[in-house]
């Protein structure tokens, strides 16, 4: 039940991410260009959710925008995913020093406040390194990158003890004995065996980044406008709370559908998991 | 015990020193150095005048030389000044912390209270159970700064019966506390998610527990085998999740000062970044990990506290 709900909002938002292009095209305005006559229009037959501070349709920028939540999300967890796989199967592997530097590490991380620490990383000139700046690839690439960084430690923790308990049944022992190579045990024998955790950890990776991308848009620091991103679209509303309060609604509707579907999917999944 | 504190003492120093090592390398590299904001104010700085400020200032130095001598300044209690409010660090440093710790521990209360009694409602009551449990997805999936711009929207624009921001000047305790209330919902809302869901399930399954059973049996009231039996066991896992949920509370509590324009660590922290003001940023950065992290450690001890069988 929860696993169907939460794919369904899942699958509405990523239509909605797709089709964005559609309905562009079906109502006919660019989502990008200002039109200072229709500041805060409200919603009407062309612009079904109203017009923002640029007289720009919020309909067509909170489309938009999914792409950007969408992308930085998934591939967030993506790369937080796969750092974490390899980082809790490594540490219950080898135990020892590894396990203790790594699982340090991620105590660490998680035992300090993130978005202080995001605040001040999302403010480094990647300028210096020779990147681009100032683009809406770049934003989210930087975004992408630094979300990442603290993201892959809840996976971490997950596939590492999960790992640990797969390490210690007979079937990892007999696999040894049969001659399999340590790599083929963790890849082919201990890892198919902790893919459910490890989706679980996914989910939940996808709903932290989601969060914490609007986090530091909002504040500014994230993707830059006129980029449309839910974030941002908020950091605009807070200062157009009197002049037009349905702005601030819709952008933080789609943030909240987004993470109640990825926690509605990782309970889920949770749920089918064998005990 | 003092094993447990000391270890973790010494954990803490250690990441104060990677943390405070990694920001300053990272507010190195933030755009805009403290002599090209005096250029921008002076015209009339040549090129050889920045240079000879440089020098005098050691900026010309590399960034771990000049790391050290920061270091070494701070452990000698020189925090250095703001360059934001030229006064002192400690100056605008303090009362930013008392300002947060005030929200952060209504928030705190609210939360873990509001929880604990929306869980345990919920395990006695199964309808109740179901309707904590929506809500508690629906809050956690809240982003803070849009939870409280909704609240502004309805109390502050709509009805008109809180203020949208700010603190009271030199007003009374009531007036002072009136500009908290939506503050501390703001908080306390999306923090209490985590506790009512952990509440509801540890309450669940120590109900359905034997020991529960011979209770009810002796004829003890329903009162007392909910808070004298249940609850004690059920109120250890809830510890846990003070403990591993500080950094999110904190995290949480400088988004809602942005919004509300409190005066606390999270504007100071998001001012001084943006205004390159790094003294100020770097040691507000350590100061609000060192809460957390304090406040987890507060956490753990009194889980030992509370169940015999974890201190061993």
């Amino acid at each position: 039940m929860r696993l169907w709900l939460g794919l369904g909002l899942l699958a509405l938002l990523a239509a909605g991410a797709a089709g964005a292009g559609l309905v562009r095209d079906w109502l006919g305005h660019d989502p990008f260009a200002p039109d200072l006559f229709l500041r805060y229009a409200e919603a009407s037959a062309a612009h079904p959710l109203g017009t923002d501070e640029l007289g720009r349709d919020i309909l067509l920028r909170l489309l938009f925008g999914a792409r950007v939540s969408l992308v930085v999300g998934l591939t967030v967890a993506l790369g937080a995913t796969l750092l974490g796989t390899a980082a809790g199967l490594a540490a219950a592997w080898r135990g020892g020093w590894l396990d203790a530097v790594l699982m340090r590490l991620a105590d660490g991380l998680l035992s300090l406040p993130a978005l202080p620490l995001l605040i001040v990383l999302a403010a480094i000139d990647t300028g210096r390194f020779g990147l681009p700046r100032g683009e809406a690839g770049s934003d989210i690439a930087r975004i992408t990158v630094i979300l990442t960084l603290f993201g892959w430690v809840g996976v971490a923790r997950l596939a590492r003890a999960a790992a640990l308990t797969q390490l210690s049944l007979d079937y990892v022992a007999a696999a040894r004995v049969a001659g399999a190579s340590e790599p083929r045990v963790l890849l082919r024998h201990v890892l198919p065996n902790i893919l459910g955790p490890i989706a679980v950890a996914t989910a939940l990776a996808v709903a932290g980044a989601v969060l914490a991308e609007s986090t530091l848009s909002f504040l500014g620091l994230g993707i830059q406008p006129p980029a449309p991103s839910w974030g941002n679209m908020l950091a605009n509303a807070q200062e157009m709370v009197f002049a037009a309060p349905w702005a601030a609604v819709w952008p933080g509707v789609a943030i909240l559908l987004t993470v109640a579907g990825c926690s509605l999917l990782a309970d889920g999944v949770r749920g089918r998991l064998p005990r | 015990m003092l094993r447990l504190i000391g270890g973790r003492l010494v954990q803490i120093a250690v990441t104060l020193v990677v943390v405070s090592a990694l920001s300053w390398l990272a507010m190195g590299l933030m755009p805009g150095d403290p002599l090209d904001l005096a250029m921008l104010g002076d015209p009339t700085l040549t090129a050889a005048d920045l240079a000879k400020l440089r020098e005098i200032h050691g900026l010309d130095r590399p960034l771990h030389e000049r790391y050290l001598a920061w270091a070494a300044a701070v452990l000698r209690g020189d925090f250095g000044y703001s360059r934001l409010y030229s006064v002192p660090v400690q100056a605008v440093l303090w009362p930013a912390l008392g300002s947060t710790l005030v929200l952060l521990g209504w928030a705190l209360a609210l939360a873990a209270g509001g929880g604990v009694l929306l869980g345990v409602a919920g395990a006695v009551r199964p309808g109740l159970g179901r309707l904590a449990d929506g809500f508690s997805i629906l809050v956690q999936a809240t982003p803070a700064f849009w939870l409280g711009l909704l609240l502004i929207i309805l109390f502050a624009v709509t009805l008109g019966w809180l203020p949208a921001g700010g603190v009271a000047e030199d007003a009374g305790l009531v007036e002072a506390l009136r500009f908290l209330v939506l503050p501390v919902a703001t908080l306390a809302l999306v923090n209490m998610a985590a506790y009512a869901r952990h509440g509801l399930a540890a309450m669940q399954a120590e109900l359905a527990a034997p020991y529960i059973r011979t209770a009810r049996m002796k004829g003890l009231s329903e009162g007392a085998v909910l808070w004298r039996h249940a609850f004690p066991n059920a109120a250890v896992p809830l510890v846990t999740i003070a403990a591993l949920d500080a950094g999110a509370l904190v995290s949480g509590a400088l988004v809602t000062e942005t919004i509300f324009a409190r005066p606390g660590m999270g504007k100071l922290i998001y001012d001084s970044v943006m205004g390159n003001d790094y003294n100020l940023a770097l040691l507000a950065l350590l100061l609000a990990a060192l809460v957390t992290m304090l406040a987890t450690l507060a956490a753990d001890v009194a889980q030992r506290l509370i169940d015999p069988r974890l201190a061993g």
